[in-house]
């Protein structure tokens, strides 16, 4: 399988997430994009990883998943706490600090 | 010796600290024990220097002490050292034991006015400047006594702060006597420049082997230069303005600022350099000049002055004037010598009048005072004396300073008839309104405010005894210096001659001159004496026997009498010349233009205002909305990808 077939497939996930980014008004989806946006990278680096045939990329996605599962924990916390606090999980309403 | 030179400077440095500091805190009767006690100390360690340097195998060669290194950048170097030799001798000596007996009169005088520990506390601090002033080695060191009598004279004319008139004056001697310090600096500066260093004995000593003549204009131009100085501090023509309002300050201070320190300060200076003035002779003729003209110009002013304190202002003015008379005539030993006597009969005169004052509870208009002598004998008694001796009468000290002066002024190397004519009138005139301020004040029949009058009194004890011991050496203190036509040795003169010797040497070579022997002595004492008594006859004549002449004489000439109360305008002239252009100038552009429009406007709130502007649009990029900053992170990494592969 040649690189660029995997590295399109990075680079659509990756334009799939960011758009999803910014066009989505729910978090969680906002959050999921996140995650999709992470993994594009992660596919990025296994592709590159496996044709120089070097490892260090599959380190750094075993980085990555690890930070991305903190994350996850920490951002469901912070979406659960605004839930709680607004009522609402649409983001255009959630643009200030203060209650 | 090296301590016992250090011990003169530091009581009264301890002294102004300590009642600077808790002089709130303690009572009178301690404040004033410190400042005596440390001028006392002072003065006790100026007598040991005195009597151990006597009997040092060195002397007469100056004693130069350096203690550390003060200043040092790249060639310039400057050591806090101190220069001890028989001129210094000499001036810490007056300037101590006046100051001392200053110090015990004003326990008295200000007993009952506020501020008694900050007063003691510059009172101190004016010493030690005054001290640091004639014992520094180098012209560095003496600008910090020179600058710090300019502050202290500031803080003391300004005491009674809360008096617009005071505190105005107070500005005034600040702000004149430093357009003479920028002379001073620039001539300390071109001394540097031409010597690499700024010390006393190293300039001094290469100026000495020069053969006369040689780099006469740089020398000329740094001897000018450092007698602006002079003449702002020792308030000579055109600078002396600041000098007769000084009189503000408590009395005591104005003993202490016209006797002891601050104006003796610029004959010092003068007399100090006299290496670098005998080289140009040149600037010791303006020297010369500017003196007789000050002496003169002074005591006609002194004539018609109504206030006490006033009228003795002028006549301080006008014998400086004499003391750089001497000095300008190349004769530095009978400034000096004048300076010393003069120290004694003017602190004892201010004094005196400080007693009267407050017998009158601050009255100081002659035309209210009179018939105080038998009220007031003491003081009347000292003020006889500190008369007799200013205007020159035989056997007291006065005369004989004076006499030496009239002499130097004839057949001194830079004398000239013109000067010795003048400074003959001035003697004069001297005589004339000393006597006329004694008569108004202790004869005929009082004038004084009946209310004012139930409460005369002589002073106390506190005040009297300084006087006492200020007569007995406003009396004494001539004889250093028996004259020659009466068979003496002119001991003080020669007592300066390894000083200055060598300078009047060079230029006695130099300006050879008819010198006057035997009865041509007798003839030029004759000329003072005669000058004297007339004026004295005259005052007797005036004020004594026919009150209504000075009346009728200043109505005949009252162009003239008006040109003179008016103090020929001179304050009048130095506002619309140089204080009211200065003020419009700060007004229109300084404060409005330069301060509110550029400063403030521009720079302080413009730089508030730049910062606030873009914030303001700067805010819009803040707006909260999550996916306005991700699309602005988007775009920010697109863009860096777009030039980095660009590139």
């Amino acid at each position: 399988m040649p690189l660029t077939h995997i590295l399109a497939l990075s680079v659509i996930l990756f334009g799939l997430g960011a758009a999803g980014f910014i066009i989505r008004r729910n978090i969680i989806t906002i959050f999921m994009c996140i995650e999709l946006m992470l993994n594009a990278v992660n596919l990025a680096f296994i592709g590159f990883s496996r044709y120089l045939g070097n490892l260090d990329g599959q380190i750094y996605v075993f980085f990555v998943i690890v930070v991305a599962a903190a994350e996850a924990a920490v951002g469901l916390a912070i979406i659960i706490a605004i839930q709680r606090n607004r009522e609402t999980l649409t983001i255009d309403e959630i643009d200030s600090m203060k209650m | 010796m090296e301590i016992l030179l250090l011990l003169i400077l530091l009581p009264p440095l301890a002294g102004a600290a300590l009642n600077g500091i808790f002089g709130r805190r303690l009572s009178q009767a301690v404040v004033s024990l410190i400042g005596c006690g440390a001028a006392g100390l002072a003065m006790a360690s100026a007598l040991a220097m005195a009597w151990m340097y006597s009997r040092s195998p060195e002397e007469p060669a100056p004693f130069i002490p350096s203690y550390f290194t003060w200043v040092e950048a790249g060639a310039f170097r400057a050591d806090f050292a101190l220069y001890y030799d028989r001129l210094t001798l000499v001036m810490t000596l007056t300037v101590t034991v006046v100051a001392f007996l200053i110090h015990l009169y004003s326990r008295g005088y200000m007993e009952h006015e506020g501020g008694y520990y900050r007063y003691f506390c510059f009172l101190n601090l004016f010493l030690f400047m005054m001290l640091t002033l004639v014992t520094a080695a180098n012209y560095l060191l003496m600008f910090v006594g020179w600058e710090g009598v300019g502050l202290c004279s500031y803080l003391l004319i300004g005491f009674y702060f809360r008096r617009r008139s005071a505190a105005e004056a107070g500005k005034k001697a600040f702000v004149v006597t430093r357009i003479g310090d920028a002379g001073f600096t620039l001539g300390v500066a071109l001394l540097f420049w031409t010597f690499g260093s700024v010390d006393f004995q190293y300039v001094f000593t290469r100026i000495d082997d020069f053969t006369p003549g040689y780099m006469q204009g740089t020398l000329a131009a740094a001897g000018l230069l450092l007698f602006l100085g002079a003449v702002g501090k020792s308030a000579q023509l055109p600078l002396y303005v600041w000098l007769p309002d000084a009189m503000e300050g408590p009395t005591p201070v104005s003993a202490l600022i016209h006797a002891a320190t601050m104006v003796t300060a610029g004959v010092y200076l003068v007399a100090r350099s006299h290496v670098l003035y005998a080289h140009a002779p040149i600037a010791l003729t303006v020297v010369g000049t500017v003196g007789v003209l000050t002496a003169f110009f002074a005591a006609t002013i002194a004539l018609t002055q109504n206030d006490l304190k006033r009228l003795l202002a002028y006549s301080t003015i006008s014998q400086l004037g004499y003391m750089f008379v001497g000095c300008g005539a190349g004769v530095f030993a009978a400034g000096i010598f004048h300076l010393v006597t003069h120290a004694f009969f003017k602190s004892l005169l201010f004094l005196a009048a400080g007693s009267v004052m407050h017998a009158l509870g601050g009255e100081l208009d002659l035309r209210k005072m009179g018939g105080l002598r038998h009220r007031m004998k003491t003081t009347w008694a000292t003020f006889l004396v500190a008369t007799l001796a200013i205007s020159g009468v035989p056997f007291l000290s006065g005369f004989f300073s004076k006499d030496e002066i009239l002499v130097a002024a004839y057949e001194g190397p830079l004398g000239h008839r013109g000067v010795f004519w003048l400074a003959v009138t001035t003697a004069g005139l001297t005589a004339f309104y000393m006597f006329r301020g004694l008569f108004m004040t202790f004869h005929g029949p009082s004038r004084v405010d009946p209310a004012v009058d139930r409460h005369v009194h002589e002073s106390g004890a506190k005040m009297t005894r300084p006087l006492i011991v200020l007569a007995f050496f406003s009396v004494v203190a001539g004889y250093l210096s028996w004259p020659q036509a009466w068979g003496g040795a002119q001991r003080f003169d020669h007592y300066l001659d390894p000083v200055f010797g060598r300078s009047m040497a060079l230029l006695t070579a130099e300006n050879l001159r008819p010198v006057a022997h035997g009865w041509g002595h007798w003839a030029l004492m004759g000329l003072s004496l005669t000058a004297a008594a007339t004026g004295i006859l005259m005052a007797c004549w005036f004020y004594l026997r026919t009150p209504e002449i000075p009346g009728q004489i200043a109505a005949r000439f009252d162009g003239l009498y008006q040109l003179l109360v008016r103090k020929y305008y001179v304050d009048e002239i130095y506002d619309w010349l140089f204080v009211n252009p200065i003020k419009r100038l700060s007004d229109a552009f300084l404060w409005r233009a330069a301060d509110t429009s550029a400063i403030d406007g521009v720079m302080v709130d413009g730089s508030a205002n730049a910062t606030l502007g873009v914030g303001r649009v700067l805010r819009r990029m803040q707006s909260g909305n999550l996916r306005s900053y991700a699309t602005w992170v988007l775009l920010g990494a697109v863009l860096w990808l777009g030039y980095a592969l660009w590139r």
